[in-house]
């Protein structure tokens, strides 16, 4: 079931990137596929390790659309930080906690935080993040509990 | 119908190009590391994300398109993860960053990151 599905991504993958649809280059495609599922199931025996994504597929699109609002904002503060003559920065590092169960979890709270002009993840631990901001204001700690929270509501509630 | 498009992905074009604009003064102007960071960071969100809507939009529903999806799913991973390890090392090799703000803990957050990322 895992092969039929690998190889139907790879196929799909190829069939997008190519353009091109003669047969040779879709028969040099299908060479592949085989080739790199056969490749995979043999270092399947080695590690059996599995990427498990555990998201709800629904609330993770509304979460992406929020993010790309949140970019937007915080894209602008900064420009208008960028381009104002005295350049108002408030540098500071401080730690957030972060409430989410799984690595993958994790990693797209800390990526959101980069993803979001200035403000910066510069080191994770158990329980909580280092993060630099350009322009500290005591609300900030407010508004990534808030994305905390959000990233947290997409993970699948039945996590091991 | 297609003057529509087109005059969207060129608001989508120079709207990338203006914050691609930004984030290079930001580089100049801006004073330390840290800040020049938060600078970059600009075009590599905002400007990137406008630029390729953009020509998604000039390109239409072609393969391009597709091409051009993949290209920002893959940078909106990438990009902050190469921040984050750029920023990290700058932490780890002991550049401390400039706070303006009081703080008691000062030390107590930079202490045990000698270890680097795990």
């Amino acid at each position: 079931m895992r092969v039929i599905g690998t190889a139907v991504v790879l196929a799909g993958l190829w069939l997008l990137m190519s353009g091109v649809y003669t047969t040779m280059v879709v028969g040099l495609g299908a060479v592949s596929v085989v080739l790199v599922v056969y490749v995979l199931q043999r270092m399947d025996t080695v590690d059996g390790d599995r990427v498990e994504i555990r998201l709800k597929p629904l609330a993770s699109v509304g979460y992406f659309i929020w993010l790309l609002a949140e970019i937007a904002k915080s894209s602008w503060s900064v420009t208008r930080i960028v381009l104002s003559p005295k350049m108002p920065i408030v540098q500071h590092l401080f730690s957030v906690p972060h409430t989410q169960k799984t690595d993958l979890g994790q990693v797209i709270f800390a990526n959101s935080i980069t993803l979001t002009p200035g403000t910066l993840t510069v080191e994770t631990d158990l329980g909580y993040f280092l993060v630099h901001a350009l322009a500290y204001a005591p609300e900030d700690m407010d508004a990534l509990a808030d994305m905390d929270g959000r990233v947290s509501a997409i993970e699948h509630p039945k996590v091991a | 119908m297609q003057a529509v498009i087109d005059i969207l992905s060129w608001i989508f074009i120079i709207g990338g190009s203006f914050f691609a604009i930004v984030g290079a003064v930001g580089l100049v102007r801006f004073p330390d590391f840290w800040s020049r960071l938060h600078a970059v960071s600009v075009t590599d969100s905002a400007g990137v994300i406008l630029l390729i809507v953009g020509m998604a939009l000039q390109a239409g529903l072609t393969l391009v398109t597709v091409k051009l999806l993949l290209i920002l799913a893959f940078l909106f991973i990438t990009g902050p993860t190469s921040t984050h390890a750029v920023a990290n090392a700058a932490l780890v090799s002991g550049l401390k960053p400039r706070s303006s703000v009081d703080r008691d803990d000062a030390d107590a957050a930079t202490q045990d990151d000698k270890a680097g990322p795990t």
